[in-house]
C-alpha cells in the first residue's frame, strides 16, 4: 500500500531544469531596465513561478489532499493580507 | 517481511490517516514559518518603497555572482532532496543515503559561500553599527538595507543549519535501514522543511540582490 504518491523522477528533472533556467533569466533580465514598476513586477513574477514549481512538484502539493492545499492557501492568504493592508496604509499617507 | 503498512499508533484508524496527520502537521508548521519570515518581508517592502534609491545602491554592493550561484546550489539541493524521498519510496537505501549526503553537501556549500559574503561585508564596512560607512547622503537608509540583509539571510542561514542537523539525523537513520516504502515519513517531512527554506531564498535573492542592477 502506498501512503504517498510516488512522483516519477523525470518530473523532478524537468522541474529542476526549469528552476535553473528561470534563475539565469531572472539574473540576466535584472540588468535591463524594463521601466519603473515593471522591473520589480517581472522579478517577483519569476520568483513566484519558481516557488509554485517547488511547492507543486518538489513538495508534492500537486499530489496531496485538499487539506494540504487549504493550509498552504491560508498561509499565503495571510501574507497577502499583511502586505496589502500595511502597504495601502503607508502608501496613502 | 512483516506488512508494516497496517501498523499505526492506536489513535489513528489506519496507517494512511497517520501519514496524513504527520504530513499536515509539518504543513501547519510551515504556515507558521510563512508568518515568521513574512514579518521581515513586510519590513523590507515597507522600507524599500520609502527608500528605493538607497536600497538599489546598497543592493549593488552585494555579489550577484555568488548570489546566483547560491540560488543554483539550493535548487540542486532541492532536487537531491526530492530524489532522496523518491529513493525511500521505492525501497532503495543506498541511493537514499547518497542523495541525503549530497543534499547535506550542497547545504554546506551554500553556507560556506554565505560566510565569504559576510566576511566581505565586514571588510567593506557594510555591517550596520558603529563602523558602517556608505555614501553620505543615504548612509542611514543604506544601513537599514543592510540590517534587513543580515537579519533575513541570517535567519535563513539559521534555518539551513537546523535543516542540516535534521538531514544528518536522517542520514544516520537511513544507514541503519530505518526507512522503506512502507515507512519514510521523516524523510518526507524533512524534505518539506528543506524545500520551504529553498522557497524563502527564491524570494530573498531577487529582492536583496537584483533590485538595483538596471
Amino acid at each position: 500500500m502506498k501512503l504517498a504518491h510516488v512522483v516519477p523522477v523525470k518530473i523532478y528533472w524537468v522541474v529542476f531544469g526549469a528552476l535553473l533556467a528561470l534563475t539565469l533569466i531572472t539574473t540576466g533580465i535584472a540588468f535591463i531596465d524594463l521601466g519603473g514598476v515593471l522591473n520589480s513586477a517581472v522579478a517577483l513574477s519569476i520568483a513566484i513561478l519558481k516557488a509554485v514549481l517547488v511547492v507543486l512538484f518538489f513538495m508534492h502539493v500537486r499530489y496531496s489532499s485538499r487539506a494540504t492545499a487549504v493550509v498552504l492557501t491560508a498561509g499565503v492568504f495571510w501574507m497577502v493580507v499583511l502586505l496589502v493592508l500595511t502597504m495601502s496604509d503607508y502608501l496613502t499617507r | 517481511m512483516p506488512d508494516t503498512n497496517t501498523i499505526h499508533a492506536h489513535q489513528f484508524d489506519d496507517a494512511e490517516q497517520q501519514h496524513e496527520s504527520s504530513w499536515l502537521g509539518m504543513w501547519i508548521f510551515l504556515a507558521t514559518e510563512i508568518m515568521f519570515f513574512g514579518g521581515m518581508f513586510l519590513a523590507y517592502t515597507s522600507y524599500r518603497s520609502a527608500y528605493s534609491e538607497a536600497f538599489a545602491a546598497a543592493s549593488n554592493e552585494l555579489n550577484i555572482i555568488l548570489g546566483t550561484v547560491n540560488t543554483a546550489v539550493l535548487i540542486c539541493s532541492s532536487l537531491t532532496m526530492a530524489l532522496a524521498v523518491h529513493s525511500a519510496q521505492v525501497n532503495r537505501t543506498k541511493p537514499l543515503v547518497r542523495f541525503l549526503s549530497l543534499t547535506i553537501l550542497l547545504g554546506v556549500v551554500f553556507l560556506v559561500i554565505k560566510y565569504f559574503e559576510y566576511e566581505h561585508k565586514f571588510d567593506e564596512n557594510l555591517v550596520p553599527g558603529a563602523f558602517f560607512v556608505f555614501r553620505t547622503d543615504i548612509t542611514n537608509q543604506a544601513e537599514i538595507f543592510f540590517s534587513l540583509y543580515f537579519a533575513m539571510t541570517g535567519m535563513h542561514a539559521l534555518h539551513m543549519v537546523v535543516g542540516l542537523g535534521l538531514l544528518g539525523y536522517l542520514n544516520y537513520a537511513a544507514m541503519r535501514r530505518r526507512y522503506s516504502a512502507e515507512y519514510n515519513t521523516p524523510v518526507e517531512l524533512v524534505g518539506l522543511y528543506w524545500h520551504f527554506v529553498d522557497v524563502v531564498w527564491i524570494f530573498l535573492f531577487p529582492l536583496l540582490y537584483l533590485s538595483g542592477r538596471h
